[in-house]
């Protein structure tokens, strides 16, 4: 098998894949290509009707498909080669990308490889729900490809666990096609997804959202029947005596993302236990050499339009290395308290503006975030609110730090 | 009477507090920008929303079409127009911003494809295998 020379091979055509596409193009890079997985591009944005993308992006409010149309029509306008259907099967050493598509098995030497896989979604099995195992039991993901994909309805009597925004929009979703949406129970005591998915999702519809309460059985044996409730204590541990049943014949669940990065290991990327994507530094450069990823490969984003301007971000230096300019050294470490869940990217260089992504550990009101280097505060931001369902950003200018020790975030 | 709002306008999802008399604000608090109290405006007055869904194409490489409205309708009507969209079969090809109902329910509102779905040269159109 010979291989394919490219300059930069992109894994993944969704929102990522293709903002990183497009401002490579415009960057002067021409030998791009995109590998799909599926039939057509966009990823998840297909399945996403609802509206409310791109307000930051295009100041405008536009459904998924219509977002993602907008990057795939400038990828068809730049002329930029795409393969659909093609799956990644093996990133081996010295950057070669082996897919297998209706082309047959090709391999690809790239100089530069970009990482925009996505994520995929916790199942029952990653959270052992006890019970049994019967049909009717979905992910919230799944559940909106078969009504919005497949034209399939999933059920008529339905419970959902897990607060993220996919389950409180699936909540809208099925009450408008006639579906009884009886409760939303979430373990923690705040909710995951984002608070105008609470109005318009759930309060709009007299949806009513129980915090601190998880499932502790599902019942029914070849189409689910019921489950059984309970509250939880501080440990999110079911609390004896306080379970109730409900009857059900359909359990969504919407309990995380996870990004995909089976093939990032297959190559030695090393991941962040934290957000489980790739250490990445401000170039949005991995460990190795020339592997590039943004996205919710890298860490699970609330907002699309962020997915963009982090791809398009990462175009910019991938187009810099691609043109032999030497990436600097990135040995500034940055590291958080307790509160914040992670930071993107996790080291600089200090030769470089860049722009920290992170996400607390639970909500804060009134608070300030400082970033200090030897215990000095070199930057505050003051916040009305921080949220776990809400990325933070914050800008910080080469000129602001003071030497070249590490960086930590605390918020308080 | 005090009254707490999230606004649904923008991601930021502001938590407004707003004092209020009848259909009249008196003072507000916590939103960052003014389309925070055009929104608490609206919701005393005459909530509206945007809504989605899908109208089935027939012949096409997909078998929906996704839909959206051009502007938002009353909240108490959402169900009426949900009800009016279902009626609607489309044939391939649909295109984005393609009018599907025209000022649905005289809502002064129109429907619009929100996805491009071209027509199918396979003997399997019909079968979903996306």
């Amino acid at each position: 098998m010979s291989a394919i020379k490219k300059d930069v091979v992109i894994i993944g055509g969704g929102p990522a894949g293709l903002a990183a596409a497009v401002q490579l193009r415009k960057k002067g890079i021409s030998d791009i290509l995109i590998l799909e997985r599926e039939k057509q591009l966009g990823g998840i944005l297909r399945q996403c009707i609802h509206d409310g993308f791109g307000l930051t992006r295009f100041k405008e409010t536009l459904s998924g498909p219509e977002y993602s149309q907008r990057f795939s029509d400038e990828v068809e306008k730049l002329g930029i080669e795409y393969i659909t259907e093609a799956t990644v099967i093996d990133i081996a050493s010295d950057k070669k990308v082996i897919s297998a598509s209706r082309k047959g098995l090709l391999e690809y030497d790239a100089k530069a490889i970009v990482l925009a896989m996505g994520c995929r979604e916790r199942t029952r099995g990653a959270i052992s729900i006890p019970g049994t195992r019967p049909s009717g039991v979905y992910n919230a993901g799944v559940a909106q490809s078969y009504i919005n994909l497949h034209n399939t309805m999933v059920g008529k009597d339905v419970i959902i666990l897990g607060s993220g925004d996919i389950g409180m929009i699936m909540a809208r979703r099925l009450t408008l096609e006639g579906a009884k949406v009886k409760a939303v129970f979430e373990i923690q005591p705040y909710p995951s997804g984002l608070p105008r998915n609470i109005e318009q999702c759930l309060n709009d519809y007299g949806i009513p959202l129980y915090l601190s309460h998880t499932i502790t059985k599902i019942k029914g044996h070849s189409r689910l029947e019921g489950i059984t409730v309970a509250q939880v204590d501080r440990n999110l541990k079911p609390i004896p005596g306080t379970e109730t049943d409900y009857s059900c014949d359909t359990l969504i669940l919407s309990v995380g993302l996870i990004p995909e990065n089976e093939l990032s290991l297959a190559v030695s990327v090393e991941l962040d236990n934290r957000t489980k994507g790739a250490l990445v530094d401000e170039n949005y450069q991995t460990n190795v050499e020339g592997i590039f990823a943004a996205g919710n490969v890298l860490h699970v984003h609330d907002l699309v339009d962020f997915v963009s301007l982090e791809a398009e971000n990462l175009a910019e230096a991938v187009a810099e290395y691609i043109n032999g300019v030497k990436l600097p050294e990135c040995s500034i470490n940055i590291t958080t308290d307790a509160n914040i869940g992670y930071t993107i990217p996790q080291r600089i260089s200090g030769e470089k503006d860049f722009k920290l992504s992170m996400r607390v550990r639970k909500p804060f009101k009134n608070c300030e975030v400082k970033i200090l280097q030897k215990d000095e505060v070199i930057k505050t931001v003051k916040l009305k609110k921080a949220l776990p369902a809400e990325m933070l950003h914050i800008k910080l200018e080469k000129t602001q730090l003071k030497s070249l020790e590490d960086i930590k975030v605390v918020i308080a | 009477m005090i009254r707490e709002y999230t606004c649904i306008i923008c991601p930021n999802g502001c938590e407004i507090e707003a004092s209020i008399e009848g259909t009249t604000i008196l003072e507000i608090e916590g939103a960052s920008c003014k389309r925070g109290r055009e929104y608490v405006d609206q919701e005393l007055r005459d909530p509206q929303r945007n809504i989605a869904t899908s109208v089935a194409v027939e012949g096409g490489i997909l078998p929906l079409a996704s839909v959206r409205l051009t502007k938002p309708v009353p909240k108490t009507r959402i169900f009426d127009v949900i009800n009016e969209i279902k009626k609607v079969k489309l044939t391939a090809p649909v295109s984005i911003n393609q009018v599907i109902i025209k000022n649905i329910l005289n809502l002064n509102t129109d429907v619009i494809a929100t996805k491009n779905v071209s027509v199918s040269t396979s003997i399997l159109a019909s079968c979903d295998i996306l």
